[in-house]
């Protein structure tokens, strides 16, 4: 039952987002909010058992939700921004020395590690090729493996996070 | 007005050039993996700016006419901007196991955990 | 604020999707082409966000959403494809 009322507001909210400015009653009609409360219900009645498989609940949290607000606007758009220009570099210059490392962020929740994994992606020089689901070992393909990098068997997360440690970000949001 | 005149250029030229610098990157480079790498993050870095080009403008537009319309447009905007940062970098992750599940070693490669993982 | 800005933001795209059309084309091997058609599908939400500020129509942003979501799905299904699990 709390997933299905979990997925409802989560749709409704969503559609309420996305219809604003549509009618009178301050942003909405009364129309487009009947029409949500259906719309809601059906979704929730077809999708309840994917949005909260765990049950975890953690993350409707109104802290995690701010935390996790600005972590994407502060320290992930700043290591975006410094990604674009390394990669740039390496475009323009052709200098690369790729290689696929295996780095141990111990994660455990599903949340965390979907984040962990997107941030990496998106961040210099890094990209998650797969999750060991079993140990939550993350393996990456760097673009610009350091000198003495690869001789060890799980590199350590300070190597490939230079500006900000992200695991212990995501573990304050997710964890 | 004047600063936001200057500001929209300014992101547009911006995102324009990730966007290009992401499609040289892909006919450059020389494995998948790598290609991913360029293409996954200047593409979104560009669409952000170009978006936000757009959020600029429609926000000089609210203030000049006032019209709700463009509230609206921003709101769609933001949300159509983070489905594609967040489906991007999901995508390219699919693609990247994908690829080395079908085989596909990095061709120019100083070290693979992944490979040496999986035949142990 | 200049004329035309945004119709001239719109032909370099479509020029930028020619340009990643080489590598659909050229392959060599499917992973590359999957990269390269998530290429086009980012330029072409690109493309269709400026339309809408260009024809004031706020559908065309709307469908950009759409676009997005459904192109992920379609990503996806392909690297499965690919990776041998359908």
């Amino acid at each position: 039952m709390i997933p299905f009322i979990v997925t409802t507001l989560f749709a409704f909210l969503l559609y309420l987002v996305l219809t604003a400015g549509a009618g009178d009653l301050v942003w909405w009609s009364y129309s487009e909010i009947a029409a949500g409360i259906v719309l809601s219900l059906i979704t929730a009645a077809l999708s309840r058992t994917f949005f909260c498989r765990n049950r975890d609940y953690r993350m409707a949290n109104p802290v995690r939700l701010i935390l996790l607000l600005f972590y994407i606007v502060c320290p992930f758009f700043i290591e975006m921004a410094k990604a674009n220009l390394e990669v740039a570099y390496r475009v323009i210059t052709g200098r690369i020395r790729p290689g696929i490392v295996r780095i141990s962020p111990g994660l455990k929740t599903d949340f965390g590690v979907a984040l962990l994994a997107n941030s990496i992606t998106l961040t210099p020089g890094t990209l998650t090729v797969s999750v060991d689901d079993d140990t939550g070992d993350f393996y990456v393909h760097m673009i610009n493996i350091r000198k003495g990098l690869e001789t060890k068997k799980i590199t350590e997360s300070e190597d490939v996070f230079t500006l900000f440690q992200f695991p212990a970000w995501i573990r304050r949001i997710a964890e | 007005m004047s600063l936001s005149g200057t500001l929209i250029p300014v992101f547009i030229g911006i995102g324009l050039v990730f966007n290009a610098l992401g499609v040289i990157g892909i006919l450059r480079f020389p494995d998948v993996y790598t290609r991913l790498h360029a293409e996954t993050k200047t593409t979104t870095f560009g669409t952000i700016f170009l978006g936000l080009a757009v959020v600029i403008y429609s926000l000089t537009r609210l203030f000049d006419t006032g019209d709700g319309e463009y509230l609206t447009f921003i709101i769609h905007t933001v949300i159509a901007i983070a489905a594609l940062a967040i489906t991007n970098a999901t995508g390219a992750h699919a693609i990247a196991r994908a690829a080395h599940m079908s085989g596909q070693k990095p061709a120019p490669c100083v070290v693979d955990r992944l490979s040496e993982a999986e035949n142990d | 604020m200049m004329p035309g800005i945004w119709q001239a933001a719109i032909l370099v795209i479509a020029a930028l999707i020619l340009a990643a059309m080489i590598r659909l084309f050229a392959g060599p091997t499917a992973p590359d082409r999957v990269v390269a058609l998530d290429t086009v599908n980012t330029l072409t939400i690109a493309s269709m966000i400026l339309l809408g500020v260009i024809y004031r129509q706020l559908i065309f942003v709307d469908v950009a959403i759409v676009y997005a979501l459904l192109s992920f799905v379609g990503t996806l299904y392909i690297a499965k494809y690919i990776g041998g699990e359908l």
